[in-house]
């Protein structure tokens, strides 16, 4: 199929390693920064090489915080990140795959106008419906609570649709062998259908996690509190006034910081992630 | 006392017919085969008596209970797919224990049935194993393994040979016939093969278009086909079956085709009357012309070893009737007349308005 040229061999790679470069070198930088010192990162040129703060600028961001912009010390953030970033995919799985249980395996009247609600919701992101949904949040009393932060992000039509559309490929045999065999509904449901969806929600719990630890915009709406900030707000929030007045070497450490967790998640569950994607075990 | 009765049923998805009224006594410990083209409601009345569909009229009993609104479970009944139906994520094991497990039996209880039917069905090294670590006919082993299990009071199997291959097929087959003639459970067994039908079945229920064509033992529905659609879908090639008239007083039969038969027995009652003749592809033989009964005019010849089938036609210029006949030589002659008898023992006679037998 592919022709076995060197040229081409070499110019793949040199591609490849272009695309690479191109993708980790700001990520290089952002690591350079955080081991310098501010005026080191304002000297012009700023050095490319790590220089001797590491332990000490992640020290202070993560138990004091910057001195400029918010004072909150990072640790907090990262636990506020990770609750979200938790909260909101098995919120979300739990909730999807009871829905799409129901529409693929019962018969109910309205069957598919529900299941067309549903879907109908794919168009009207979180951006969409942000002001009514914060106007909603904020008359509960529940801006800076951890309900707050997750419960509008768990309603979700894509993972609905995802198990909905698994589900169906499962053969109606199944079902039935194990109506023969004398198990219920949600007998069916535990015994059957969760341990066929694992690797689907493997790879479902990676994408949600990276979702919900990115969330930038509705937390940004209803935190005000500091100890309810998450990571990535905690950023946002140590940025202030002109470029000199931030602690550059700080934020980067920050940032790396919250870049770690979404990468573990993708590098350890890579595996059932691409299986969860590519092949269904029937 | 039987073990199943099926009694006047009734079954329209919306205002399809599907099945429409049919009746059977299926005695305790008996093989019923229904047999059928694809889409004669076989499946479909199985997967009733299963509940798995609802009856829309009529009644279904499992020995003495009426069965129409009791769920599957409840029924006393196993039932092998055709796709087989095992859980993959479980071991075998697992997969036979399921059922007993939602039973709530003691786990000595299950294990003691999963190693008896597993040595049954020589699945005992497989027992860890996953489906899908098992071949075509492990699988075959396993569901019917699941079945056994239960030790229910009816056995239903949907097709469950169709996903092997050939020679697999055979090999299950008789392992089939085999454990029935250990377990002598009722069994009910959907399938559109009529050598499966033939080699299995006690009995046999032919349908077609949601209606029996014929019930009886495989030799009786072979040698004494109710209707011509019973006479064309048993047998391989169908029966001929050749438009003519009953002449001479009843003694004989003739036809545009140039066929000229004494029937067994004269039947002056049937003097006159237009009629099908219908003779096997196996009960012909090759005659001198002056014998013969028929010359077709051969089309092609097929050579299978052992015996011969000749495809021809009837009648000058080939406008009769299309016929098949196999001999047990494969010394033919490739075109021209073929001169062919039979012995009128073997002749079926059919209403050619009706489809149906004339009976002696």
């Amino acid at each position: 199929m592919v022709e076995r040229r060197p040229v081409l061999t070499f110019l793949a790679h040199a591609v490849l390693v272009l695309g690479a470069l191109i993708v980790a070198f700001p990520i290089y930088v952002t690591f350079v920064a955080s081991t310098l010192t501010v005026e080191e990162i304002m000297s012009v040129p700023m050095p490319l090489l790590p220089g001797g703060h590491l332990i000490e600028n992640y020290k202070q961001v993560l138990f004091a915080g910057t001195t400029t912009g918010s004072r909150a010390a990072v640790d907090r953030m990262l636990l506020n990140s990770l609750v979200m970033a938790l909260v909101v995919p098995i919120g979300k799985m739990s909730i999807s795959i009871l829905s799409a249980f129901a529409i693929v395996y019962f018969r109910f009247p309205l069957r598919n106008f529900f299941f067309w609600m549903i879907f109908v919701t794919l168009m009207l992101p979180v951006e969409v419906r942000i002001i009514p949904t914060f106007q909603v949040i904020a008359g509960l009393g529940m801006l800076n609570t951890f309900a707050g932060l997750t419960l509008p992000l768990i309603a979700s039509a894509t993972a609905t649709f995802l198990f909905r559309q698994f589900f169906m490929t499962i053969p109606d045999e199944l079902a039935e062998a194990a109506r023969m065999d004398g198990a219920g509904p949600m007998r069916f449901f535990w015994d059957v259908v969760v341990p066929l969806s694992k690797t689907s929600m493997a790879a479902l719990f990676v994408i949600q996690f990276i979702y919900g630890w990115n969330q930038y915009l509705w937390p940004l709406l209803i935190t005000t509190d500091e100890t309810m900030y998450t990571a990535v707000i905690g950023i946002k929030r140590m940025i202030v006034g002109g470029d000199a007045a931030n602690e550059w070497n700080l934020i980067m450490a920050t940032a790396m910081l919250t870049m770690l967790p979404p990468a573990l998640v993708v590098l350890l569950m890579q595996k059932w992630f691409v299986k969860g994607l590519v092949e269904t075990e029937k | 006392m039987s073990a199943v009765s099926i009694r006047n049923v009734f079954k329209s998805f919306g205002a399809v017919q599907v099945i429409q009224g049919i009746s059977m006594d299926i005695k305790d410990g008996e093989f019923v085969v229904m047999v059928g083209p694809s889409g004669c409601g076989k499946s479909t009345l199985l997967r009733m008596v299963a509940g798995l569909e609802t009856i829309t009229t009529g009644e279904i009993a499992i020995g003495e209970r009426v069965v129409n609104n009791l769920e599957p479970k409840d029924r006393d009944i196993a039932m092998v797919f055709q796709n087989y139906a095992l859980y993959p994520h479980m071991s075998v094991r697992d997969n036979m224990a399921y059922g007993l497990k939602i039973q709530g039996r003691p786990k000595t209880d299950i294990d003691a049935r999963v190693q008896r039917a597993a040595e049954i069905l020589e699945l005992a090294q497989l027992l860890k194993r996953r489906p899908r670590e098992l071949s075509g006919g492990q699988r075959q082993r396993v569901a019917m393994g699941r079945a056994i299990v239960r030790e229910p009071r009816v056995f239903l199997f949907d097709e469950p040979l169709s996903n092997l291959d050939a020679k697999l097929r055979v090999q299950m087959r008789s392992e089939l016939q085999a454990l029935h003639q250990r377990l002598m459970t009722t069994t009910l067994y959907v399938t559109h093969d009529q050598v499966e039908a033939m080699t299995l079945a006690h009995r046999m229920l032919v349908m077609n278009a949601g209606k029996t064509e014929q019930i009886g033992a495989p030799l009786e529905v072979y040698s004494k086909p109710a209707t011509t659609f019973v006479a064309a879908f048993i047998g391989s090639p169908p029966m001929n079956l050749i438009p003519g008239r009953i002449t001479e007083g009843g003694k004989a039969l003739a036809s545009d085709g140039d066929v000229h038969a004494r029937l067994p027995e004269a039947r002056p009652a049937l003097d006159g009357r237009n009629v099908l003749l219908g003779v096997r592809p196996e009960h012909f033989e090759i005659c001198e012309p002056d014998a013969a009964m028929l010359s077709p005019d051969i089309d092609f010849i097929e050579l299978l070893g052992s015996d011969s089938l000749v495809y021809g036609h009837l009648g000058a210029d080939k406008a009769g009737a299309r016929m098949a006949a196999r001999l047990h030589t494969s010394v033919v002659a490739k075109e021209g007349r073929l001169p062919l008898r039979f012995d009128p023992q073997y002749m079926h006679l059919f209403d050619p308005e009706t489809g149906k037998r004339i009976e002696e």
